[in-house]
């Protein structure tokens, strides 16, 4: 098992590596540092405060490898840039000059406030829904709630977040539309209180595809050999359902659940925007309106950190599921 | 010379609707196509669905085939633009089929009807959203001219030839999928801006690894059927192979990718044209729309129809687009359902 865990780490390595090169491609090579310079600095900088600045910042060295006499050649940028993002070790924000190793610190918090109960609360609403879609498959019911979570599917999430805050707090004010309370007294109450709605949409705005996705699932599991003959000897339904197709989906479920996991931490975009949450959503958000390159980078590089994390934990629970594969 | 330019375009747009129709006649000789052409007469929400897409595809031809009459400002009128002629654009907003502008006191007359009411700088809403379509859709076209060729080329070639190839393609596509869709998505747009090629680019760039994927998986199964075999045997180039044989047998799979892409592709530039980073402003978008529109529910009286009217036509749009390719898969593999 744990030659195992080594090796699935050890293949991540490649490919974060060539998630560095194709940030190093998009903030350097497309994207220059003069015009990074450029954008801190206005349009009317003087030539001289370029140069400073991008001297200040390292990035006047060479692009890959340092030919200069009397420098060693792997004194580059790229090498810089990857030994920077191994060590997690983002800089500084080009907009705010704040570190923003400890911006992103701030915003995890918050972000998993929203995330961790929307995906608990999507997951098992999710899970019962398409249990008792696949208890009565093949009938009108079944259809039904398969056209509805098409439709759900079909609405974009911004529709969900808009309509959903102009109707539970506009006009029913059963919410606060804005805001969050982030002092370390406050009570659960009064952090609850702001979260409900952004969580609540952002459950249901997930839903429909969950539904579909957990459905095909289980139905596989229900046209096994082994229900129809437990349904032959007599088996009651519910009980078939649960000690067969439930235990048996729930393996292939909880793998393709967990890779998304460490993905939580990056908080969603629009709700947070939207509720004005001070997560690592909105912290996006405002680098994006601000033209804050460097927080996008560290935040495209953490989310993709983030994947291979989940990937790798999908590995070893498959590893533990099923004993074939740790040993091939 | 301008005329001869605009007939051009106009001979573009069809010529490259000709080439779609054409390949879709050309492919649904095969057998496969013949009996799921069958299954899907039968089908009526697939048949609805698809009158539905048609519509949107003919509006958004409408958006980009050019009248040989010019506007005020000597430009072209496309063919929207031409039905939208007469009517009047307006000071303020109005209500749909209003007839005074839409402020609590001193309402003043408006000089036309507007079906979907006017927007804050008293445009025509139904004209915009109309606008908007074609803009999506021509996003969409755009996007799976270059995500469909990428995916076919490395995912055969990766299920074909394995080994080494195999290997690189593998490499490629686990580095870019390990980068959440939307955080590359906005990563890559801030570095080339704003614009309708450039969020072409990006979404083609990063959309092919789930149509690579499949294809791969599917072309290492037709690799080792017998009839492959036997065109090898017969000494059969593996060029020929590809195209005789593994590539007319998954066509079905790339045009269910297509359409079901083709929604993801549309919500997408809704998306990050709401995130401000999708169209240049003054494009009619969707994503604009609704964008704009924030703010005028929570003002009171509230404007409903602006972001209504897109949402409404993002909706019915997506929704056609996924109910097609489930009755496409359905028909093509009755099996699976």
């Amino acid at each position: 098992m744990f030659s195992y865990i080594i090796r699935r780490i050890l293949y991540a390595v490649p490919i974060l590596f060539g998630v560095m090169a194709i940030t190093f491609l998009l903030f350097f090579v497309m994207y220059s540092p003069q015009r990074m310079a450029l954008q801190k600095l206005g349009p009317k900088a003087k030539q001289r405060e370029i140069d400073n600045w991008i001297h200040d910042h390292g990035y006047d060295k060479p692009k890959f490898i340092n030919t200069q006499s009397g420098h060693r050649f792997y004194d580059s940028l790229f090498v810089h840039h990857i030994t920077s993002l191994a060590k997690f070790d983002f800089g500084r924000s080009i907009r705010t000059d704040e570190p923003i190793g400890a911006m992103i610190k701030r915003g995890v918090v918050p972000s998993l406030l929203i995330t961790l109960p929307a995906f608990i609360i999507g997951f098992a609403t999710a899970l019962t829904m398409a249990l008792y879609l696949v208890l009565v498959r093949d009938s009108k019911l079944d259809t039904l709630g398969t056209i509805a979570c098409v439709i759900t599917m079909s609405i974009s999430i911004i529709v969900y977040v808009i309509f959903g805050q102009w109707v539970f707090a506009n006009l029913l004010k059963y919410f606060p539309a804005f805001g969050f309370n982030r002092e370390e007294t406050a009570g659960l109450f009064s952090v609850a209180r702001f979260v409900a709605l952004p969580v609540l949409i952002m459950a249901f705005a997930g839903i429909g595809s969950e539904i579909r996705m957990y459905r095909a699932i289980f139905l596989e599991e229900a046209q096994n050999d082994y229900i129809r003959t437990a349904q032959a000897k007599g088996v009651p339904m519910m009980r078939v359902l649960f000690k067969h197709v439930f235990k048996n989906g729930v393996i292939s479920l909880i793998t393709l659940v967990v890779s998304s996991l460490p993905l939580l931490i990056m908080g969603n975009l629009i709700i947070e925007d939207f509720f004005g949450i001070p997560g690592l959503g909105s912290l996006a958000i405002t680098a994006i309106h601000t033209g804050d390159l460097s927080v996008v980078m560290a935040e495209v590089y953490i989310s993709a950190v983030l994947f291979l994390a989940g990937l790798l934990l999908t590995d070893i629970c498959y590893a533990i599921a099923d004993p074939r594969i740790r040993l091939s | 010379m301008g005329i001869l330019y605009l007939i051009l375009q106009d001979l573009a747009v069809f010529a490259g609707l000709a080439g779609i129709v054409w390949a879709l006649v050309r492919f649904s000789k095969s057998d496969r196509w013949q009996r799921a052409l069958r299954r899907f007469y039968r089908d009526k929400i697939g048949l609805l669905a698809f009158a539905v897409i048609a519509v949107y595809f003919l509006v958004a031809i409408c958006n980009f085939v050019k009248f040989p009459v010019r506007d005020a400002s000597g430009n072209f009128m496309s063919v929207i633009e031409f039905c939208f002629r007469n009517v009047p654009a307006e000071r303020n907003y109005s209500e749909p089929m209003a007839r005074t502008t839409y402020t609590v006191n001193r309402a003043q007359p408006l000089k036309g009807r507007h079906l979907l009411g006017t927007d804050q700088l008293g445009k025509d809403v139904l004209k915009k959203t109309l606008q908007g379509c074609g803009t999506a859709m021509l996003i969409g076209t755009f996007t799976s001219a270059i995500y469909i060729p990428i995916g076919i080329v490395l995912g055969i070639s990766a299920g074909y030839y394995k080994k080494r190839i195999d290997d690189a393609v593998q490499y490629v596509y686990s580095v870019l999928a390990s980068i959440p869709g939307i955080m590359l998505l906005i990563a890559m747009l801030m570095v080339l801006g704003k614009g309708i090629p450039q969020i072409s680019f990006a979404l083609g760039i990063t959309g092919w690894v789930g149509l690579c994927r499949l294809l791969r998986g599917e072309t290492f199964k037709l690799r080792e059927r017998p009839y492959c075999d036997a065109a090898r045997a017969l000494g059969q180039s593996d060029w020929n192979i590809i195209i005789r044989h593994i590539l007319p047998n998954v066509m079905h799979l790339v045009f269910i990718t297509f359409v079901l892409g083709f929604s993801g592709i549309v919500l997408s530039e809704a998306l990050l044209s709401y995130l401000s980073v999708g169209v240049p402003i003054g494009t009619p978008s969707w994503g604009v729309m609704i964008d704009s529109a924030r703010m005028e529910l929570s003002r009171d009286p509230s404007v409903w129809w602006n972001i209504g009217a897109a949402t409404a036509a993002l909706f019915f749009l997506v929704l056609s687009l996924n109910l097609l390719a489930d009755s496409l898969r359905r028909a093509f593999d009755p099996k699976s359902n």
